[in-house]
């Protein structure tokens, strides 16, 4: 991941939680199976519609509740790029980077219409929407998150950990 | 439509802004990162003392991870693994997770294992496992239970504890402390489950990269039960976790689970007098009613005249956080010489084997029977949607959980209710959401 994403915006409320993302009937299921149900009691259309790249913008406490990883990853499955809120559920946070999943945070996510052609650049800390013209610098990723990222998440982070300490 | 505005309840909202002092959290975070002392926003790796993780998140995730990473566990002796989530099983895909966590702890051997004993917040702090001071980390949202020990405890996602697994470390950024005072005594009725609905609702739910503090008079004199239903709504809160300091009741509740634990740690780990807050809240809990949480988020709690007499197909006492020996208690004492109104169903989930165990000898399982209470299998059942006691379309059920969102205990338009104990056992009784108070008043 070199930073660039972009792709439609799939817009959400306030305090989208773990169990609209990742139903609780369905975790049994392979992350692949569940991913079909992701977001369907709030917006049944979602996971059959959404393209790789696309941008998901949630609006306060994005991902509350479970400690799930299937939250964040069923979205990464169905090829959303990054997440977008005003601000998030703290083990979504890290898991989402865990798992390779950028979240920022984004204020100004009223600003944003369902279906607005979005840009995002991890690594200039912007967001453009091309569908209004407008850009936004966002608060930068802390710099062991974004480290995390751009190298696709927690476990080449561990992979390199671990090759540094085997090769001394 | 909620009647907080009403003058029953005093809050005092201070900010202090010190420098000296440090809040109890702090104190942990800086002992477990080798500092002489942390400050809130400073990001810092802290080595684990206990990890925690359960059938749902274990195994079944990190298992494939440490061998793609071809690593071991750091320290067995510092891991537990609980079966809950899926125990019993019920199909073929949950008797496999089941299997694969037991081949797990075979070939890794933790420190504990406990299959099939309870749900796993409340089978750490019955083994004496949890103890003042201790960094924890656990594989299930509702770690924060824990720190009612006057521990560290968060919960973290099944990637990050294969990084434990791995490494015996993980990064945390300082939280702020809030700290919560409730003062005076709780009227009769009214627990601490009904403290946590109406915190959700007053604190919000959205406090992330913050610790939530509990103490006062009203705190001091809960039983260890129930003060680790106020730790675990913590996670409600969307906080880093929630403690308590400790005092003679967290040791002997570490002594009576086979912990070793001195008297100093009483002394040694609370929060200093001039310890920096972010906010202090002060509550008056001889003020508190019992509270109801409506579909479908804790955060919509209110006093529960507000809901009274809303029809219910199922009423259910489950959890970790609502049915542990004092919850079954509590269910037992409103339901003594009633029934179960017709129509309606009362399921009892005990949150661990020993609350089991406990209930059945000295009669409380039978008095619940005898009300007309169907005894469920330990575990965490209907509470996430993955055991038995989950609800079919348009139902509406009243719990003694911690979450309502939506299509969290089955179908995505049931509805589910949250109260305490109490309330859910005298809403059974009534077949609609009830006050419990007159019930306790009346058999008293």
């Amino acid at each position: 991941m070199t930073g660039g994403i972009g792709g439609r915006a799939w817009k959400f409320g306030d305090n989208v939680d773990t169990d609209v993302l990742s139903p609780g009937i369905y975790m049994k299921l392979p992350p692949e199976e569940l991913a079909k149900h992701c977001l369907e009691a709030v917006d049944p259309a979602f996971a059959a519609s959404v393209r790789l790249g696309d941008v998901v913008v949630g609006g306060e406490n994005f991902g509350m509740g479970s400690s799930r990883e299937q939250a964040p990853q069923a979205l990464k499955i169905l090829g959303v790029g990054a997440v977008l809120a005003k601000s998030f559920a703290r083990i979504f946070y890290r898991n989402a980077f865990n798992l390779g999943l950028p979240a920022l945070f984004f204020p100004q996510a009223d600003e944003i219409s369902a279906g607005d052609r979005i840009e995002v650049d991890l690594a200039a800390g912007q967001v453009r929407n091309l569908t209004t013209r407008k850009a936004y610098a966002v608060e930068p990723i802390p710099q062991h998150l974004l480290d995390m990222i751009l190298a696709g998440g927690l476990m080449p982070h561990l992979k390199s950990i671990l090759a540094r300490e085997r090769g001394a | 439509m909620y009647i907080f505005s009403r003058p029953t309840l005093r809050r005092r909202l201070e900010s202090t802004r010190g420098v000296v002092g440090s809040t109890l959290v702090e104190k942990i975070i800086a002992r477990a990162s080798g500092r002489a002392r942390v400050s809130p926003g400073e990001i810092v790796t802290c080595k684990v003392d206990l990890a925690m993780v359960h059938d749902s998140s274990g195994p079944r995730r990190l298992g494939p991870r440490l061998r793609e990473l071809g690593a071991g566990v750091w320290d067995p002796s510092k891991v537990v693994v609980v079966t809950d989530h899926y125990a019993p099983a019920v199909d073929v895909e949950s008797a496999s997770i089941q299997k694969l966590t037991r081949e797990w702890v075979a070939e890794n051997r933790p420190g504990a294992f406990y299959d099939q004993q309870g749900i796993c917040h409340i089978v750490l702090a019955e083994g004496g496992h949890l103890k003042p001071g201790m960094f924890c980390v656990g594989g299930d949202s509702h770690s924060p239970t824990g720190g009612a020990f006057g521990c560290y405890m968060a919960g973290f996602g099944a990637t990050e504890m294969a990084g434990v697994m791995v490494t015996g470390e993980i990064w945390t950024r300082v939280p702020e402390t809030i700290r919560v005072e409730w003062t005076g005594k709780l009227p009769d009725g009214v627990v601490a489950k009904d403290m946590m609905l109406f915190l959700c609702r007053t604190l919000g739910m959205q406090n992330a990269f913050r610790a939530v503090e509990y103490g006062g008079d009203a705190v001091a004199a809960l039983p260890m039960q129930e003060r680790l239903v106020l730790t675990n709504m913590a996670a409600e809160l969307g906080a880093e976790t929630g403690m308590i300091e400790p005092d003679a009741v967290t040791l002997a509740a570490i002594r009576d689970g086979g912990g070793v634990v001195e008297d100093e740690a009483v002394r040694k780990w609370r929060s200093d007098p001039d310890a920096s807050y972010e906010a202090r809240h002060l509550f008056d809990a001889a003020r508190l009613t019992p509270q109801v949480a409506l579909p479908n988020t804790p955060a919509n709690a209110g006093p529960v005249e507000a809901v009274e007499g809303r029809p219910i197909d199922q009423a259910y006492i489950g959890a970790c956080v609502g049915a542990k020996l004092e919850d079954l208690h509590m269910a037992a004492r409103l339901l003594r010489g009633r029934r179960v109104a017709s129509g309606v169903r009362l399921m009892v989930a005990p949150a661990s084997a020993a609350a089991t165990r406990m209930a059945a000898s000295d009669g409380t399982l039978a008095t619940l029977t005898e009300a007309g209470a169907i005894l469920l299998p330990t575990g965490c059942g209907a509470c996430a949607g993955y055991g038995a006691g989950v609800l079919a379309e348009g139902e509406v059920c009243i719990s003694s959980t911690n979450r309502n969102f939506r299509g969290r205990m089955g179908h995505m338009n049931s509805q589910v209710y949250l109260g305490s104990p109490y309330t859910v056992a005298a809403s059974a009784v009534a077949g609609c959401i009830a006050d419990p108070r007159p019930f306790l008043a009346e058999a008293a």
